[in-house]
């Protein structure tokens, strides 16, 4: 039993630690700007693809991981400036279909610079061999990736309770508008915000592709979704939340994925009836069970509205 | 008193439309039907159907829902299942033993149970979603659509669906042409009727949103609080609105399938619905007129009138860079970008065609600058 | 309707306690407005007036107390839950032995109370008309398919005549179709009373109808107010910080601080009362 469910419990903790890379992106966008920023998982994909082309280009892999991640950074960052900054006064419904459109913009620019075929992923030294965990095989990246989450996770929440401009984010996210009265330069801690979680898809794409190496512009779009339900089912703006939620979620879709062959080992169905169709829609139920019965998720802050 | 409005714009919008009408029936006589002219028109009056029905939830009522994709992935298969030719079932659903559906109904029955099955669908999912905030119902709607995409792919339902192979075969827009014996066109119809058919429902839609309904629903939209203060029960009038929206985008769904002539799941999915919203916004949320004329528009772009930048172009000697496959959507997305980023209100506003031609409504137009 | 002595009552608050949390913005008002009355609620900013507002038309369920609507119980409630434990009302009877009854705010508006917004909420992308004719909606017969198809064309055609007999009443008529947000500011406040009119209340409930007014623009609202309680038969009962507003047409006067009723009389009575004066200026602590 133990053996044929521990494969999948591995690829969950795997992908769950990738999710919540792209998730702390999510909850602190959201927690700062209160917009679900669609184009993050775009974001991801892009980190992806600026990869491919920059193993292709020649350039050794230990100066293209630094600077995958710089250019990622860079995305993130011009992405706010030109998409979101100047809709900072307008209805939040506006932002958020800027942030549709720049989802958009960046599948199309993908697709017209790959001519939407299914790109490679360049093989990444040592994070991509394979190992042996018990009778289960699998590749280093799938071990390393929760540590590494968590190695980050402990950094950013370092730098939010730590230093100035984590300070800064706190007090943004609890009242933008008193902030900036109390002279919070509030573009400089937007823009933080966005470098961090874009840096952390940067990270999430280069553990994510070296699982499932080929990129194409739809690639980012389910990840990115799921990572956002992470984000919501953990609390939007909670960033251990997010991290919770991801786990939770990428172990679940995987045992999902592989419950036919699961109750097929364990003699309960005789023969596959295709769930795994639904280790997706799982993802969405889940999320629709979080909202209805704590819309707040599971470490979120109950907001009220004046009348 | 003041509230009488002058009925003259209202009559020359009719005539407009009227116009519109004779001139594509005319056109479709006269022009070879391959012309990229129909493709454009066909698929712009389902997507007109569509965005308007988008536009009757996120402009009008003040839902921001992005379930769309998946209420007409409803209406789509929900039409080819019930309208699939019993002799073709077979070849159809190879995989299945010919379906466990061996009857077909009328097409208007068919497409009006696309309507109605959509709508179930979103009576269902409305009972816990419409309570959700803003951007909480966006991602849930969402989510809604993404489960119903998977329970179509769903092989266990494959009697029924196919699964995740397509369903083809069924009727489409070129069986509205009228032929003789000899299977010679003699009538093209095959524009004219999808026009009627988003004709029909979009006036339906305009009517609703024009009665004491369709005000209770802006109310709603302009503030929640006070619309239920005045004695609008929130939840009924969402859910109304959820629910008529999703006939609609079922009906959009069946239209669809006849343009495309095949049905997948597959094809119904997020993307599609940001499509619609995309569309919506070009337009103007909350004029139908701005939909209806952002659809054709959208679809002449991405389908005809952008196409040259797929292609290499030769000035002279001189190629221009740049262009090859694909382009045509960055640049497409470009132009998108700059409407949401710049012109925020669309191209029409809140304003409608009639509003266009009146003076009041050009004074009104300042007051709300 | 004459002042007689023994007038129905239309409201009776009982026992109402309001609690966010630790916070008691409401604590055990128990008050009575009759038939006919105009009766004003007043006390210093914070003290839970709009609160008590947001009870009765059910915007809020209080923690504890029940409000009677021409004497049927419209709100019931009692802690329950966490709050048995965290109950910081004082004194008070405690309704367990009641159901709870509770009702969204449009099932109120429905049984005849209506109100305004202390921060006005017009419908901001809608005529003055158009925002007054959304009043009369909820008193409509016809349902949405007789509604898409005109088949309610008179009580369509009823409705609109309402609407701008209403606007007439407040004296908008002549600015019926500007936007409601492009009005001057005390325009706005008549157009929220003339919409609350259209849904047919018999108690209207003011939040500070003269916020914002200027001394003659507050005058003209006094006589305003008076005027359409006599012309619709109705009860008033309002929030107001203008002193002088309050004191010429209450009948009578509550007085709140810190959630809790301090005073209560006529505007005499009031501007007499030392616990009044103290809470509004203030004393010494010794």
């Amino acid at each position: 039993m133990w053996d044929t469910i521990f494969p999948y419990l591995l690829s969950g903790v795997s992908v769950g630690g990738q999710y919540a890379l792209i998730a702390i992106g999510y909850t602190m966008v959201y927690g700062i700007l209160r917009l679900i920023n669609f184009a993050h998982g775009d974001v991801f994909m892009v980190a992806g693809i600026i990869m491919v082309y920059l193993a292709a280009s020649g350039l050794p892999l230990w100066l293209c991981i630094p600077l995958v991640l710089l250019i990622t950074v860079a995305v993130g960052f011009l992405i706010e400036r030109a998409a979101y900054k100047p809709l900072r006064s307008a209805p939040r419904m506006s932002v958020m279909i800027s942030a549709i459109g720049v989802s958009y913009t960046l599948q199309n620019l993908v697709l017209y610079i790959t001519g939407g075929l299914n790109k490679q992923y360049p093989t990444i030294p040592w994070i991509s061999e394979t190992m042996a965990i018990g009778a289960a095989k699998t590749k280093v990246v799938t071990v390393i990736t929760p540590f590494l989450v968590i190695a980050l996770v402990v950094a950013l929440v370092l730098l939010i309770n730590k230093t100035k401009i984590g300070m800064a984010m706190r007090a943004v996210s609890k009242d933008f508008e008193t902030s900036q009265l109390m002279g919070i330069k509030i573009n400089n801690v937007i823009s933080a915000t966005f470098i961090i979680g874009s840096f952390l898809a940067g990270v999430g794409s280069i553990l994510f592709f070296t699982n499932y190496p080929t990129v194409i512009q739809t690639s980012g779009a389910m990840p990115g979704l799921k990572a956002f339900v992470a984000a919501v089912f953990g609390g939007i703006g909670s960033i251990p939340g997010a991290v919770i939620g991801a786990f939770i979620i990428g172990i679940m879709e995987n045992i999902i994925k592989g419950l036919d062959v699961i109750l097929f080992k364990l003699g309960i169905i005789a023969q596959p009836v295709g769930l795994a169709t639904f280790s997706d829609a799982f993802t969405f139920a889940l999320l629709i069970i979080i909202l209805i019965v704590k819309p707040t998720g599971l470490f979120g802050e109950k907001v009220t509205d004046k009348v | 008193m003041n509230q009488k409005k002058s009925k003259v714009p209202m009559i020359v919008t009719l005539f407009l439309i009227a116009a519109i009408y004779i001139a594509v029936f005319i056109a479709e006589q006269t022009l070879p039907s391959t012309s990229m002219l129909f493709t454009v028109l066909k698929k712009g009056a389902v997507y007109a159907l569509v965005a308007v029905s988008m536009n009757l939830l996120n402009g009008f009522t003040g839902i921001f829902s992005l379930g769309q994709a998946g209420f007409m992935l409803v209406g789509a298969y929900v039409y080819g299942i019930f309208t699939i030719p019993v002799a073709q079932r077979a070849a159809v659903y190879q995989y299945f033993d010919g379906g466990i559906v061996q009857f077909t109904v009328p097409l208007v029955v068919a497409m009006i149970l696309s309507g109605l099955a959509a709508a179930f669908f979103a009576f269902l999912i409305g009972l816990p979603v419409l309570r959700l905030k803003s951007d909480y119902l966006a991602i849930a709607t969402l989510g809604f659509a993404e489960i119903i995409r998977a329970i179509f792919q769903w092989n266990g339902l494959g009697p029924v669906t196919n699964g995740s192979n397509m369903l083809r075969g069924f009727p489409n827009f070129n069986d509205f042409n009228i032929t003789d014996g000899n299977g010679n066109v003699t009538v093209y119809l095959s524009t004219l009727i999808p026009f009627i058919i988003a004709g029909v429902c979009i006036l339906l839609i305009v009517l609703l949103i024009n009665s004491s309904y369709g005000r209770a629903l802006k109310a709603i939209r302009d503030d929640e609080v006070a619309a239920e203060a005045m004695g609008i029960n929130l939840a009924h009038h969402k859910r109304l609105a959820f629910c008529i929206s999703s006939f609609f985008a079922g009906v959009g769904g069946a239209m669809l399938a006849m343009y495309q002539t095949t049905v997948q799941a597959k094809s119904f999915t997020s993307a599609m619905t940001y499509e619609i919203l995309l569309i919506v916004v070009i337009g103007g949320i909350g004029s139908v007129t701005g939909s209806v004329f952002s659809s054709f528009l959208f679809v002449a772009c991405s389908e005809w009138w952008l196409r040259f930048l797929d292609e290499k172009q030769l000035i002279g000697d001189f190629e221009v860079p740049l262009l090859r496959t694909g382009f045509r959507m960055v640049v497409f997305s470009v132009i998108i970008m700059i409407v949401v980023l710049f012109f925020r209100r669309g191209i029409m506003g809140d304003k409608e065609l009639p509003d266009l031609l009146s003076r009041r409504a050009a004074k009104k137009g300042r007051a709300v600058k | 309707m004459s002042k007689a002595t023994n007038r129905e009552q239309v409201l009776r608050l009982e026992n109402i306690t309001m609690q966010f949390g630790g916070v008691v913005a409401i604590n055990n008002l128990s008050m009575e407005i009759n038939q006919g009355e105009i009766v004003a609620l007043i006390g210093p900013n914070g003290a839970g007036k709009t609160t008590a507002f947001n009870c009765v038309t059910g915007v809020y369920e209080p923690t504890n107390g029940i409000v009677y609507f021409h004497g049927e119980p419209i709100v019931v409630n009692h802690p329950q839950g966490k709050m048995i434990k965290q109950y910081g009302g004082i004194n008070g009877e405690l309704y367990a032995n009641r159901k709870p009854v509770a009702h969204t705010p449009d099932r109120i508006t429905h049984m005849g109370i209506a109100r305004t917004f202390q921060n006005i909420r017009l419908f901001k992308s809608q005529t003055a008309f158009e925002n007054v004719l959304i009043g009369t909606h909820l008193r409509k017969t016809s349902n949405m398919f007789t509604a898409t198809f005109r088949l309610n064309a008179k009580e369509e055609k009823a409705n609109r005549k309402k609407t701008a007999e209403l606007l007439e009443i407040v004296g908008l008529a002549d600015v019926a179709n500007e936007l409601a947000t492009s009005l001057p500011y005390g325009k706005q406040r008549r157009l929220e009373i003339a919409r609350a009119l259209a849904t047919d209340p018999t108690l209207l409930l003011l939040d500070e109808p003269a916020a914002g007014m200027n001394p003659q623009e507050t005058d003209e609202l006094g006589e305003f107010i008076v005027d359409i309680k006599n012309r619709f038969n109705l009860t008033v009962f309002m929030i107001e910080h203008h002193m002088n507003l309050v004191m010429d047409i209450s009948d009578r006067i509550y007085v709140l601080d810190f959630g809790k009723q301090i005073a209560e009389g006529t505007p005499e009575e009031i501007q007499k009362n030392p616990v009044v004066i103290a809470a509004y200026l203030g004393v010494d602590e010794e």
